[in-house]
């Protein structure tokens, strides 16, 4: 597949929704095509009303929760997200993020409404703030080895029919469990993370989480451009390494006694 | 509890605690300065406010800056007396015990406060004057929000009527915060990190940033007009006093730091030290344990650099800049540092793109990874004491964040 115009990849308002180190995703993504020959360019868009509409992949990252629901007021006015991806944009959205995408979520002053790109609904968890370390086993359909992130939220996410979960928690808390079994719409058992729809990828997991999975950033790009080749460059084997370092870190606290 | 109960209390309790202070030392855990403190809170709860009280007090607060600031106004106070500070970091309630411990009753008390604990400060004490430099991202995972802190701030301040606050201007949580005290002095400290202040602290909406202005786009909150500032060349101002832009000349590198001394210069002002007496003062303070020291000794021009959030290493950035020397950065992530690396992805080391660094510190793979992405040449080398040797040879600057800088000082054999 040859594409005659850059990759452009928008950072959706990095000011409001960008607390955890999430613009890194873009760095990311940027790098990723650059190494491997192919023309990119990112966007820093601090201003909803300015927002393209035409880029390929809209990233948006965590927020305290007054940004957040100034982030979302401001893009539900703009319509840009919503009318990119009805044109066939991806969406990736962490934490605030993913929340925003969702149906609706708790805002500064109640229930705020979602971009409604996602069939997912957050509340406010009744449980202590859900800080730690993330380890993400995907649904095997999706082809990703184990995601490894650092999640710091208090929001629980109901995964509704028109969406599927990314995958099972193996550490950490994830999507929680609601409170009220009404809001449970789906219930697989096991503590999930993170939702799935149609080029619609959402999760808790920062850290940034395209920087600690490779595999991840990749299946994103290969949406837009088609099966990568492999990425030749120092990159790889220093994230081997941190993936170790941090996969081995996890699981050993997860095995400790008590 | 009778006055004299509560001190015969506090000497026993105290007793107590150099006992464990001092075990502390013998078993190499550090200074023993909390474990004393917080072995003297245990017998006598009432510790700090009887050790605060009767005494002139001045404490500093914010992200970045604290124990710089601190160290600048206590050598101020220096040249009128006696002063108790905690100049060994220890700036929670526990360390603050034990540091007035050792010093007499009545002398001036020029404290660092850790943000979380400023509300306890000001109702511990009558406070004179409290110093609010900056308040931005750091350790997100203790402190979750950074405007929860400062509405807490907000609400210590306004129910301290008596305390002088010196606040920075420039930073919209600050200046939320500081609002709610009858007296505050402004200074124009600037705030190279804007982005935690991009939503305003007091309703929400937007603020609009127009250069050094700015105010909401809803509510009241606005930049107040500063009393105090530096010019671009170092030239101190102060309105309505002829100081004829006196220049800030410190022993200590950097614009921060010339920002952080008006600060400090404002604040020895509001308790009765002359401007020209202080600055004067405030040159003696080459180091503040360890921060600017030269790493290789005084052949070497190379320092050691404490740099642990964003705010504070787009600082230290501007700083590396002025040489062409390598780097060693070193990163940990234990609790005091924040265990989660995400920060390392808002330094902007794609300044230092085409240089080579050595990533060390426990989390030396986040850091390496973060620098590949930066286009910045790396050497990974965990082992501490390997990577030091390696930044000795070839003259490096160093820069660590809160766990890895002690373990730093303490390979270098400058340190316990």
């Amino acid at each position: 597949m040859t594409r005659v115009s850059a990759v452009r990849i928008a950072v959706v308002l990095p000011e409001l929704l960008g607390t955890y180190g999430d613009g890194g995703n873009g760095i990311v993504l940027e790098h990723r095509l650059r190494w491997r020959g192919i023309a990119v360019e990112r966007i820093e868009c601090g201003d909803a009303a300015a927002l393209p509409e035409t880029a390929d992949l809209y990233l948006l990252g965590g927020g305290e929760d007054r940004p957040q629901t100034l982030a979302a007021r401001e893009l539900r006015a703009s319509g840009a997200i919503n009318r990119a991806h009805s044109r066939g944009a991806v969406i990736f959205a962490v934490c605030a993020g993913y929340q925003i995408v969702g149906q609706s979520f708790p805002g500064a002053e109640g229930d705020e409404a979602g971009l409604g790109l996602l069939d997912v609904t957050t509340t406010v968890g009744a449980g202590p703030r859900a800080v730690g370390e993330l380890l993400i086993e995907p649904d095997a359909s999706l082809g990703l080895p184990l995601i490894s992130g650092f999640e710091n939220h208090q929001g629980v996410t109901a995964v509704g029919r028109d969406a599927r979960v990314l995958g099972r928690v193996l550490e950490g808390v994830g999507n929680g469990r609601p409170e009220r079994p009404a809001e449970r719409k789906t219930d697989p058992g096991a503590p999930t993370e993170g939702a799935v729809a149609e080029r619609v990828v959402a999760t808790y997991a920062h850290g940034p989480v395209l920087a600690r999975n490779p595999a991840l950033a990749d299946w994103l790009l290969a949406m837009i451009v088609g099966p990568l080749d492999p990425l030749e460059h120092e990159v790889v084997a220093a994230t081997e390494e941190l993936r170790r370092e941090r996969l081995a870190a996890t699981r050993s606290r997860s095995t400790r006694p008590g | 509890m009778k006055t004299r109960l509560r001190r015969l209390r506090l000497v026993v309790a105290t007793a107590l605690g150099d006992a464990a202070g001092w075990s502390s030392r013998r078993l190499g855990r550090g200074s023993g300065e909390v474990i004393a403190g917080r072995v003297i809170q245990m017998v006598a709860p009432d510790a700090l406010a009887l050790r605060l009280d009767g005494r002139p007090i001045a404490i500093v607060s914010g992200t970045n800056g604290k124990s710089t600031t601190t160290a600048l106004l206590a050598a101020a106070a220096r040249t009128r007396g006696p002063v108790a500070t905690n100049d060994k970091g220890a700036n929670m309630p526990a360390g603050i015990v034990t540091a007035l411990g050792h010093t007499a009753p009545g002398a001036t008390a020029v404290l660092e406060v850790d943000e979380g604990y400023v509300p306890a400060l000001l109702s511990a004490a009558a406070i004179d004057v409290l110093v609010l430099l900056n308040l931005s991202r750091d350790q997100l995972d203790r402190v979750a929000e950074v405007r929860k802190t400062a509405e807490r701030w907000r609400q210590g301040i306004a129910a301290s009527p008596a305390t002088t606050v010196v606040a920075n201007a420039d930073d919209p949580a600050v200046v939320f915060a500081a609002r709610s005290s009858p007296h505050v002095v402004w200074v124009a400290a600037g705030s190279n990190w804007k982005v935690d202040a991009t939503s305003c602290p007091n309703c929400g909406a937007r603020i609009h940033f127009d250069g050094a202005d700015w105010k909401c786009t809803q509510c009241d909150l606005a930049r107040p007009d500063a009393q105090w500032s530096i010019t671009a060349d170092g030239g101190l101002v102060v309105e309505g006093r002829d100081v004829g832009d006196l220049p800030v000349v410190l022993g200590v590198p950097g614009r921060h730091n010339q920002t952080n001394a008006v600060m400090a210069l404002a604040a020895a002002d509001a308790i009765g030290i002359s401007i020209r007496t202080a600055l004067d003062a405030m040159t003696s303070i080459r180091a503040i344990e360890g921060r600017y020291d030269y790493v290789w000794g005084d052949s070497s021009t190379a320092r050691l650099y404490l740099s642990k959030n964003p705010a504070g290493w787009i600082e230290i950035i501007e700083l590396l800049m002025q040489s062409t020397r390598r780097v060693l950065i070193v990163i940990n992530a234990e609790i005091a540092d924040g265990k989660d690396t995400s920060w390392l992805w808002d330094v902007p080391f794609e300044r230092l793109r085409g240089r080579q660094a050595i990533a060390s510190g426990r989390r030396c793979h986040d850091l390496a990874v973060r620098l590949l992405y930066a286009d910045v040449d790396v050497v990974t080398e965990p082992d501490l004491a390997r990577a030091l040797d390696l930044a000795r040879a070839d003259d490096r600057d160093v820069v660590a964040n809160y766990t890895a800088f002690r373990e730093v000082r303490r390979a270098l054999g400058v340190a316990r």
